[in-house]
């Protein structure tokens, strides 16, 4: 066996928190890569991953500090370095792509000099050859026009591209290790595929090692050789990618796996005759901007129209500027539509939320992705559960906290985390508490703007099942707006697919991958990385439709 | 809504969020204490009447007797400085709320309702902005006079626009939260949105905000006052107390010197109070 | 529009704006000295003026028209150049603010020049170097300064350099009409300090958290990421991006020259616009108050304005 070119042994990384204490973040992780292969790095938020990664540059964010261990890369160690000698190994040894291109480029400053400017850092070639060597790399990652794209500014070109700039940037130094910090993460996914490819081959040509940093099993599957999985700063399990996919031999692994495995929706049989839908849009335009004519500057929604049953589940999906949050803002009466018709329940709304009345308002709720943000951090859970409860049914006192507790109970959090500020609450818990506000009003609607998308995977497929059983016993009806297929795919009877504003497709749920007709749905369906190895290479995408509709 | 139950409202304070005060930042909230302390209560501990003349010379040096010496007409430094801070600190309080209060009302409205209002009221704050501040209270002293109200009020006018202009970004930040979007959809009244959803999350800053406004206007009173156009004699805040005592400058008087620290001490103190306070509450880049 | 033409658009749009802001600035000012109680006519007359005398001052003043016409006719003035004349001592108001004027600006400018050099050295090396002891000295001088009234740090200096060095002359620096360069220097050395310190502090402090605040984005990580030094990662790649912020430090700082200027003029018995405008105040003279007024609200404003305009220029978003 050759000698690895990292060799990480028992890592240690300790933080200090707001209030001064010292935790442990990374707990002791030992692992090698070989030269010219792939690792991946797995894990969840808070696993840790990209603290590790950027330690093989001998980088700790502020804060973080490296406490014990050794990383030797080459012949160089990097731990026992100083900040001089880490400096002259970084670009010419080890080498970073970031999660955000378009943050990472210094937007007063053109491209060609940032992506040459490791060159002149270190003095490794004359500035004519390194630009023609970039050129070089522009064309095997496939950018378009690679002659002249260095001559722009960062603002000038798309989000896909800079990513794959970027790895030009991290490429130009000939580096023995790239560390990929999940690159693909902010992309939608009919551009991931085209930066996937533009990475493994120009990695492939470069022989360089690498480390990938990311979240999503089925991306790595496409690009690493081998996986580490890790949570909470500790290695959990470590294999080559076919063993990880096939024969995983920690538990978390094969919880991580069965997120994967596709679950489809049935919902449940209709009790009785339904008469009319629990909503009905027609014609829905929306905007934002100063209105001219009746009409605002921006459209966003082109009259989209759909309608629902009663019990049964619309997902509504689409990339980044679909318009799809719109729709539910604009459902909502967040943001009044100019034209078209909301009914819910057979009853029109009117398009200002502020003119509909207290009932029709409670009729329909609206979840949002974040719950961060969609918590008050100044309200305590038991505050937050209470405010609609008095809101919409005048409850108040006792009665009003055995209700609370009530509501907890059916999202599965314990009764004494009302007394919990937002803050305190995990990322899923918070997200229960976010949707029982909703059920507070005891809605017949619910409309979910990307309420698991910011979730761990685990975690997000349980907020799904929840949900499916709350639909049971509460007679629901959910319109779940997502990027995911799987998710759709987990909860929903039908599901529009929305691209530019307009609902391009309307399909079944349980067979829209293999019924879509519309070029688009079949595109982005395409697109979505399956856990199988050979999915990327062995994929085949119409170049026209791809030219016609992925926003690079 | 009124009556919460106990088991419902937890206020979260300091020590529930996280939040750590260090020994700079105690230090200063331990001075500005002080001086708050003696505002109240000064005139009762100053060892002499501060209006009287008690010593036969003038301009003297630190003494037993007279610890921070005698002033230019031979009354009693140490006794017109503790004096002094009812002035000072009472003036500068008193205007401060006010602006805090008007700037963080108006700021938050603006935010909410925003259109024209909005506009209309930024543009309008932002060009009252723009004449410096001892420049208003100048031309404002001139105007009305320089009795106490004037004095509050026109240093409250100075700052209204500064804190407005901060508050209404803040709103605007918290506006744009999903929690605040939630609490609209579910047909929550302005007054609701303003005052349960947006002040509760600002009111940190908001703080923070007063500290440093708390400070400008201590300093403006004090230029006022040493221009003769503050606080009237025979009273005297601190910035009146070096004016008064301005002659004894060239040979370095207690009389003008002490006034000076006095106003240091405070302004100061806000200063490393404020600039101590855990970020989660300062969070300001101004 | 046309990209190279989209900078030149926010620049005509913020000297619009600053057109407007001045016109709700002189509004402000004229009105405000309306409310003056009493009436101007018998103020200038004394007590033992004749009811006529008084009447066919008023008449001669324009003090019966209405407000709104008096505003018109003051602001058409002032464009025009036409001041007015001073109620104190009847001297036409150009004349009286003219050589002043000159004065106040080479005080102004002679600050300018030592302390924006000083304060973007210091106020880049504290960002560039955060949390060292040459930082830490910076932070603690600065906020003890700009904690402190202006007339303070003039008293100071006076102590330190006239009181106990001799160095300077301590009060009273009659002029501009020193003779010799020796002479120049100490009749502006005094007023300078005391400015300079003041100006400088605040510059430094608002300087250094523009710098670090562009030294926190993930582009100046990613420059320490290619393997960049220190200096590199700030002079490259922080500081133009923090042209702006810097400017608007710089503009800001100035205007505290402002406030600084009518205290140490006053202290100093300097000869200038602000010591003109304080003794105004204590005579009342509205028509010379309101002048100097919009003398310091142009130039204050004109300040702002550039830094704006620097920033919208500096923006590599709005350039082609």
């Amino acid at each position: 066996m050759t000698e690895p070119l990292v060799s990480v042994s028992d890592l240690r990384i300790g933080a200090t928190t707001d209030s001064g204490r010292r935790v442990e973040i990374i707990k002791g992780v030992s692992f090698d890569i070989a030269p010219g292969e792939m690792v991946a790095l797995i894990g969840e938020s808070g696993s840790g991953k990209t603290t590790i990664a950027l330690s093989l540059m001998g980088h700790t964010r502020t804060g973080c500090e490296i406490d014990g261990g050794t990383i030797r890369l080459g012949t160089s160690e990097i731990t026992a370095m100083t900040e001089r000698q880490r400096a002259e190994l970084r670009g010419t040894k080890v080498s970073y792509v970031p999660q955000s291109a378009a943050a990472a480029f210094n937007p007063s400053k053109r491209i060609m000099d940032q992506v040459i400017e490791i060159t002149t850092i270190h003095d490794l070639m004359p500035r004519a050859k390194a630009e023609a060597r970039a050129v070089e790399l522009f064309r095997a990652l496939a950018l378009p026009n690679p002659d002249t794209i260095g001559s722009r500014y960062p603002h000038q070109v798309s989000g896909g591209q800079l990513q794959r700039l970027s790895a030009a940037m991290a490429l130009i130094g000939s580096p023995d290790l790239v560390i990929f910090d999940e690159p693909t993460t902010a992309l939608d996914v009919t551009t991931q595929i085209e930066v996937l490819r533009a990475f493994k081959a120009a990695m492939a040509e470069s022989g360089a090692s690498g480390v990938y940093v990311s979240h999503d099993l089925a991306v790595v599957a496409q690009i690493a050789d081998r996986i580490i999985v890790l949570k909470g700063g500790e290695v959990q399990e470590e294999g080559d990618v076919e063993q990880i996919m096939h024969a995983p031999s920690h538990p978390y692994t094969r919880e991580l796996l069965s997120a994967f495995e596709p679950k489809l929706h049935a919902s449940p049989a209709s009790k009785e005759a339904r008469p009319r839908p629990i909503i009905e849009v027609r014609d829905l335009c929306a905007g934002y901007g100063h209105m001219r004519n009746g009409e605002p500057l921006a459209k966003v929604l082109k009259n989209v129209s759909f309608r629902l049953e009663r019990g049964r589940n619309l997902g509504v999906i689409g990339e980044s500027g679909s318009g799809k949050s719109t729709l539910a803002r604009a459902i909502a009466g967040i943001l009044p539509p100019y034209r078209g018709d909301v009914l819910i329940d057979g009853q029109e709304m009117l398009p200002d939320l502020a003119k509909r009345s207290k009932e029709e308002l409670r009729k329909s709720q609206i979840v949002f992705q974040l719950a961060d943000t969609a918590l008050n951090p100044t309200h305590s859970i038991g505050a937050i559960l209470a405010r609609p409860l008095t809101f919409y049914h005048g409850l108040k006192g006792r009665e009003r906290e055995r209700r609370v507790i009530e509501l907890l109970d059916m999202v599965q959090l314990p009764a004494a985390i009302r007394h919990r500020l937002p803050g305190e609450l995990s990322g899923g818990q918070k997200q229960r508490v976010n949707f029982a506000r909703a059920l507070a009003a005891e809605p017949e609607l619910i409309l979910c703007d990307e309420i698991t998308s910011a979730l761990d995977t685990v975690v997000a497929a349980a907020i799904i099942d929840l949900l499916k059983e709350l639909q049971r016993e509460l007679d629901l009806s959910y319109m779940f707006i997502s990027h995911d297929l799987s998710t759709v795919e987990a909860i929903c009877d039908e599901v529009l697919v929305m691209y530019k504003g307009e609902v391009v497709e309307a399909l079944a749920a349980r067979d829209m991958t293999a019924k879509a007709q519309h070029p688009y749905s079949r595109l982005l369906i395409s697109s979505i990385p399956q856990l199988d190895t050979d999915w990327l290479s062995s994929l085949e995408q119409d170049p026209e439709l791809v030219k016609q509709f992925a926003l690079r | 809504m009124t009556a919460r139950t106990s088991l419902l409202a937890r206020v979260p304070t300091p020590a529930r969020l996280g939040y750590r005060f260090n020994l700079v930042g105690r230090i200063g909230l331990a001075v500005i204490l002080f001086w708050a302390v003696i505002a109240i209560v000064g005139p009762i501990v100053a060892p002499y009447p501060p209006g009287e003349i008690v010593g036969w010379d003038y301009f003297t040096p630190m003494s037993a007797e007279y610890w921070f010496g005698l002033d230019y007409l031979g009354r009693d430094v140490f006794s017109r400085i503790l004096m002094g801070a009812r002035y000072t600190v009472g003036i500068s309080l008193a205007a401060v709320f006010i602006t805090v209060t008007a700037g963080v009302l108006l700021g938050m409205v603006a935010a909410v309702i925003g259109g024209w209002f909005d506009m209309v009221l930024s543009r309008l704050l932002d060009a009252l902005n723009g004449i410096p501040s001892l420049l208003f209270g100048l031309v404002s002293v001139a105007a009305l006079g320089s009795s106490i109200p004037i004095l509050i009020l026109t240093l409250a006018a100075i700052y209204i626009p500064g804190a407005y202009r901060y508050a209404r970004a803040l709103a605007v930040n918290v506006n744009t939260m999903d929690y605040v979007t939630v609490a609209r959809a579910r047909g929550e009244t302005t007054f609701y949105l303003i005052s349960r959803e947006i002040f509760p999350n600002i009111l940190g800053p908001v703080l923070a905000d007063l500290g440093v406004r708390f400070i400008f206007i201590v300093l403006v009173l004090s230029g006022l006052s040493f221009l003769g156009l503050g606080v009237q004699p025979p009273n005297a805040d601190w910035g009146g107390l070096v004016r008064e005592n301005i002659e004894g400058m060239s040979f370095g008087a207690p009389a003008v010197i002490f006034p000076s620290i006095a106003i240091a001490t405070l302004t100061i103190s806000v200063n490393m109070f404020i600039d101590n306070l855990p970020t989660k509450i300062r969070d300001r880049s101004e | 529009m046309a990209p190279s033409l989209l900078p030149w658009f926010y620049v005509v749009q913020r000297f619009a704006l600053a057109l407007l802001t001045l016109f709700i600035i002189s509004l402000t000012v004229f009105f405000a000295c309306q409310l003056l109680p009493g009436d101007v006519a018998e103020i200038l007359l004394g007590q033992a003026a004749t009811p006529e005398a008084v009447a066919g001052l008023r008449t001669a003043m324009g003090l019966d028209e209405p407000a709104i016409q008096q505003y018109v006719n003051w602001l058409t003035g002032f464009l025009q150049g036409d001041l007015g004349t001073s109620y104190a001592n009847r001297i036409e108001i150009s004349e009286l603010i003219g050589g002043r004027l000159v004065n106040s600006l080479k005080l102004a400018g002679v600050t300018t020049m030592i302390s924006v050099p000083v304060a973007l050295t210091l106020g880049i090396l504290a960002a560039m170097y955060r949390g060292s002891a040459l930082d830490r000295v910076i932070s603690i001088f600065t906020i003890s300064i700009i904690s402190v009234p202006e007339f303070m740090l003039a008293t100071f200096a006076v102590l330190v350099f006239a009181v106990w060095l001799g160095w300077l002359p301590a009060l009273s620096l009659s002029s501009a009409e020193a003779q010799s360069w020796g002479e120049l220097l100490k009749a502006y050395a005094m007023p300078v300090i005391s400015l300079s310190i003041g100006v400088s502090a605040q510059m430094i402090r608002m300087t250094r958290a523009a710098v670090i605040e562009t030294i926190n984005t993930p582009y100046v990580e990613m420059a320490l990421l290619k393997g960049a030094s220190r200096s590199r990662m700030v002079l490259r790649h922080a500081l133009p991006n923090a042209i702006g912020p810097i400017a608007n430090a710089v503009a800001l700082s100035l205007s505290y020259l402002v406030g600084g200027v009518i205290i140490v003029e006053t202290i100093f018995n300097y000869p200038g616009v602000a010591k003109l405008m304080v003794d105004a105040v204590a005579t009342r003279d509205l028509p010379l108050i309101q002048s100097c007024a919009m003398i310091f609200c142009v130039s204050y404003l004109s300040l702002i304005t550039l830094a704006d305009i620097v920033a919208i220029l500096s923006n590599p978003r709005l350039r082609k």
